[in-house]
């Protein structure tokens, strides 16, 4: 039986989420044994070349490549996982969820401190950025989700257990102390 | 004292006359979850959380009076996933942010929420635009985490026993205002209080955040109502 293949993405998250990955220490090892990375930052394959048995998403949908890239791991992976606070309920960039986007905008280009006060004012839209969406969305709003693993980053051994579990296809039961939300 | 007999979950539970049911469980070691209530305080019935069932009949524990042989379901698996989604609710309609919260660790929604294993809410997010208002010195006043608990209205007092919060409109609108001269008048003792009594991050201290570091915060490692002797019912 062949390896079963992980693949994982940052979309408006911190990469929190994946350093917490790296986390479990010398486990990384098994890791490696028991499982195949495919698209993902840890291996830095840029896109899919097979199917794949789950696939980890940290953080939340803020501009239009978000929804993009989510959509296309949602057609390539079994089971989809939204890892941390960000992918489950937009974090700290839904902060922003209540100001219009122009005023969110024109704070970063017109008024940041940072900003020439003699150069003239733009808000970058070319063609080739992706678009800013009115919102940040949690993952489950824009594709069907499978598991939830929350916190600010999700420990290490919460990772680990929900993995292993996953792939030997045991139903998730968490311990008290694992699921925090900071 | 006339004793009154009655049971909760099956089990044999004795009360004082006029005791409401949630005073009556707890003094029998029995945890019912609840989090508008707050011990010593008028309840308020507010937040339903304490909600069970006695003969086929909904009510707030925290509210109404135990009676002779009342029979009790506390911990029937309907009644767990009704307060679960409540707690659901109540963490969709404001913007409880945990990671940037001081209370987080210490919160009581959160607490029920990690009771429940809350890993999603069952319902949309609803972003509401709140602000943060600065109450004079020694408070601060964070409205996106309000739950309308009504816990410092009730509690919160200046020296003559004047009402330093109060509620604004009703309903889904309802808000929490502060008198500004009385928050500012308050001992460093009774601002501590007044953050102690807020069940969330909603009332907070000002100059004294992330004093209790992560792992030894109150809900790190054992769950809200642990505290009482049968708490997992």
């Amino acid at each position: 039986m062949s390896k079963p293949v992980i693949a994982t993405a940052s979309l408006a998250g911190c990469f929190g989420c994946h350093m917490s990955i790296l986390d479990i220490d010398e486990r990384i090892l098994d890791l490696v044994e028991l499982v195949e990375f495919n698209k993902s930052p840890v291996d830095d394959i840029k896109t899919f070349t097979k199917p794949v048995d789950v696939g980890i998403i940290e953080g939340g949908c803020s501009n239009s490549e978000n929804v993009e890239v989510l959509r296309a791991f949602r057609k390539n992976c079994k089971i989809l996982i939204s890892l941390g606070e960000c992918a489950i309920m937009g974090g700290l960039p839904a902060m922003r969820n209540g100001i219009p986007v122009r005023e969110c905008l024109e704070e970063a280009y017109h008024r940041c401190p940072t900003i020439d006060p003699f150069d003239p004012k733009i808000i970058p839209d070319d063609p080739d950025l992706p678009i800013i969406l009115d919102r940040v969305y949690p993952l489950h709003e824009i594709v069907k989700i499978d598991a939830f693993l929350p916190g600010c980053p999700p420990s290490a051994d919460l990772i680990w257990k929900a993995l292993t579990s996953l792939l030997q296809g045991k139903p998730l039961v968490l311990p008290y102390a694992l699921v925090k939300f900071d | 004292m006339n004793k009154i007999t009655f049971t909760i979950d099956g089990q044999a539970c004795t009360a004082e006359a006029g005791q409401t049911i949630l005073e009556a469980a707890r003094a029998n070691g029995i945890y019912i979850p609840s989090l508008c209530w707050f011990e010593g305080m008028k309840p308020a019935g507010s937040c339903r959380i304490c909600t069970v069932r006695a003969g086929g009949r909904y009510m707030a524990a925290c509210t109404q009076p135990v009676s002779e042989q009342m029979v009790i379901e506390n911990m029937a698996p309907d009644l767990e996933d009704m307060r679960k989604a409540l707690v659901e609710m109540l963490f969709v309609e404001g913007n409880h942010m945990c990671p940037t919260c001081e209370k987080s660790g210490n919160c009581e929604l959160q607490a029920l929420a990690y009771r429940y294993q809350m890993l999603v809410p069952r319902f949309p997010y609803d972003f509401p635009v709140r602000r943060v208002e600065p109450a004079g010195p020694k408070i601060l006043l964070e409205h996106n985490r309000c739950i309308k608990c009504l816990r410092c209205v009730r509690g919160v007092k200046a020296k003559d026993g004047r009402r330093v919060f109060g509620a604004l409109r009703r309903g889904g609108r309802k808000k929490i205002a502060v008198d500004l001269s009385l928050a500012a008048a308050l001992s460093d003792r009774r601002a501590r209080e007044a953050m102690d009594r807020c069940p969330v991050g909603s009332i907070l201290k000002k100059e004294v955040g992330f004093i209790v570091p992560v792992g030894k915060r109150k809900y790190d490692a054992t769950p809200i109502g642990s505290d009482l002797r049968k708490a997992e019912g």
